[in-house]
């Protein structure tokens, strides 16, 4: 018996251990970002927030960011528009060559994002059309559609058929059927996917290096750039501005579609 | 009845459409392109020959970086695994209260940019970072010892970006195992180490499998990591490719470097999806 108690008090220090590995590195860039030092390093030399002004008065990030902001919500609409259908067919309806399709769809999930980047800057290259935000949007909608389609479709499925059936029966249309019944109980899915689209649009780097032009670098390209030098408090400021964003909106969204899912009696 | 067999393809088309045009479409470019010939002026001239293919075998050079890029997500996966089962198992067996609390904390780096998970390694492991300030404070050591630049400083990097995904693998597989057959195990004279090797193991193989192809694929195709804290030795394939097509603009070859990727990997998956079935993947994908 004692040596059960040994063991599972190993297994518990590891995975402590993991955590404080995992998190370390954040929490070093979140404290960094107050060092009034010039560097960027260890030791803190007290405590200013001397490089998230400096930050607020470059134009460049700021336009950066308004970039990101603008491509991830383009992005997360477009992707969720086409993605929220195809879902539906795939768990709707019965059809021919249904997986092989929905694997094709969730392919880019597979392929490497530099293959990807290339693919598509050749084939606008072919078509002699120049780079644009065009090409950045097309290129994030299909980066993300597939993550759109998986939560999705896990949503779908538990959505059971016979209420939609119902509310036919009683005589609405399929689009009321969709509205009324479908929809409300599926909008925590489309919200969860239009988050996740925009996080993985606002957070790509290595297919947008491929497709950004100067006029519309993301943040993380930006941020790319910036470490040609050496790693700043200007960058470690940035970093904890990121991730203060990114980490309290999985956690709202959690909340609101909590709110949601007790809304519509789940 | 009859009606409805067009209707799912009405649902489709928007996303087939994007899919095909920009993903099908464009990585059939790459093939093409991979046959074509560059002029001396860097023009691209249509031609059907194996001259790329060819370049890239022609000396030690291009085959070791896709060496190093196996090896790098070997050791990737190796250490993905052991940091990954124990605190997925941990999660399977815990009955703490805490646990919907860490399950969130664990998925959270999902969400924090990866650049800044990457280049927030520098602050560890650089020459003023926090283990060598630390170790200088006590004096252990007077000069700095170089942690970065070098292929643990990849790995490190690649591991943070990839445990999440190979935890969330792993846990998903166990969580599916009734905890009452180690049980049964047990009363029949195993001891606790035995049913987990005889019992819960084999049946989280489908997991820890996923979660393995997963991070291995990732890896392999993997450019920001090498970038940011790796060294001039530690270049990866990906890195290859965006060098040859954005900085020297040599498509033909480019797309040849990404075709060859594109076809290891492809075998991967394939040989994989043929014995284990590739579905497990995108279920625990879809669980995020």
């Amino acid at each position: 018996m004692k040596k059960i108690i040994s063991g599972w008090s190993l297994i518990k220090i590891f995975t402590l251990l993991v955590y404080i590995w995992m998190f370390a590195p954040i929490v070093a860039v979140v404290i960094l970002a107050f060092n009034p030092q010039q560097f960027g390093s260890f030791p803190m030399e007290g405590f200013s927030f001397k490089w998230f002004v400096k930050l607020s008065q470059n134009s460049t990030i700021l336009d950066a960011f308004k970039n990101s902001l603008v491509l991830g919500s383009f992005t997360a609409i477009f992707s969720t528009a086409i993605g929220v259908p195809a879902a539906m067919a795939f768990i709707r309806y019965e059809f021919r060559g249904k997986e092989f399709l929905n694997t094709l769809l969730l392919a880019p999930i597979m392929i490497p994002e530099v293959v990807l980047g290339v693919a598509l800057l050749l084939f606008i290259r072919w078509l002699q059309q120049p780079k644009s935000f065009a090409l950045l949007l097309i290129g994030h909608v299909v980066l993300t559609l597939p993550y759109v389609l998986l939560i999705v479709q896990a949503r779908l499925v538990g959505i059971k058929r016979e209420y939609e059936e119902a509310a036919l029966s009683l005589g609405a249309s399929p689009f009321q059927t969709f509205r009324e019944i479908t929809f409300p109980l599926l909008a925590p899915a489309v919200f969860a996917g239009m988050l996740f689209a925009f996080t993985i649009s606002f957070d790509d780097v290595t297919a947008t290096l491929f497709w950004a032009t100067a006029q519309n670098q993301t943040v993380p390209v930006k941020i790319f750039g910036m470490l040609r030098n050496s790693i700043s408090p200007e960058i470690n400021a940035l970093g904890a501005v990121m991730i203060v964003l990114t980490v309290s909106t999985p956690l709202l969204a959690g909340y609101i579609s909590r709110k949601f899912a007790k809304g519509s009696g789940k | 009845m009859k009606n409805k067999s067009w209707k799912p393809w009405i649902l489709l088309s928007p996303s087939l459409a994007a899919v095909f045009f920009l993903l099908v479409v464009p990585v059939c470019f790459v093939i093409v392109y991979s046959f074509w010939l560059r002029a001396p002026s860097g023009a691209d001239i249509p031609a059907f020959q194996f001259g790329n293919y060819a370049k890239f075998f022609e000396d030690f050079f291009y085959p070791s970086i896709l060496l190093t890029t196996l090896r790098v997500a070997l050791e990737t996966v190796f250490l993905c695994l052991i940091m990954g089962y124990i605190p997925a198992y941990f999660f399977y067996k815990t009955e703490s209260k805490l646990k919907p609390f860490l399950m969130i904390i664990v998925m959270l780096p999902f969400w924090i940019s990866f650049i800044i998970r990457t280049l927030s390694w520098i602050n560890i492991l650089g020459d003023s970072g926090l283990i060598n300030h630390v170790l200088m404070r006590i004096g252990v050591i007077q000069e700095p010892i170089a942690m970065l630049y070098n292929e643990g400083a990849v790995i490190m990097g690649l591991l943070q970006y990839l445990l999440p995904f190979m935890i969330l693998n792993i846990y998903v597989s166990l969580d599916g195992i009734d905890k009452s057959l180690a049980e049964a195990a047990k009363s029949l004279g195993c001891t606790e180490w035995q049913a987990f090797k005889e019992v819960t193991m084999p049946l989280s193989l489908p997991g820890v499998s996923a979660g393995c192809l997963l991070v291995f694929v990732l890896t392999c195709g993997t450019y920001l990591p090498p970038m940011i804290l790796g060294g001039p030795g530690n270049e990866m394939i990906a890195n290859l490719i965006f060098k040859r097509v954005i900085g020297t603009l040599d498509w033909p070859f480019g797309s040849a470097i990404s075709a060859i990727l594109l076809i290891l990997l492809a075998t991967i998956v394939y040989t994989y999806n043929r014995y284990m079935g590739i579905s497990q993947i995108f279920k625990t994908l879809s669980n995020e």
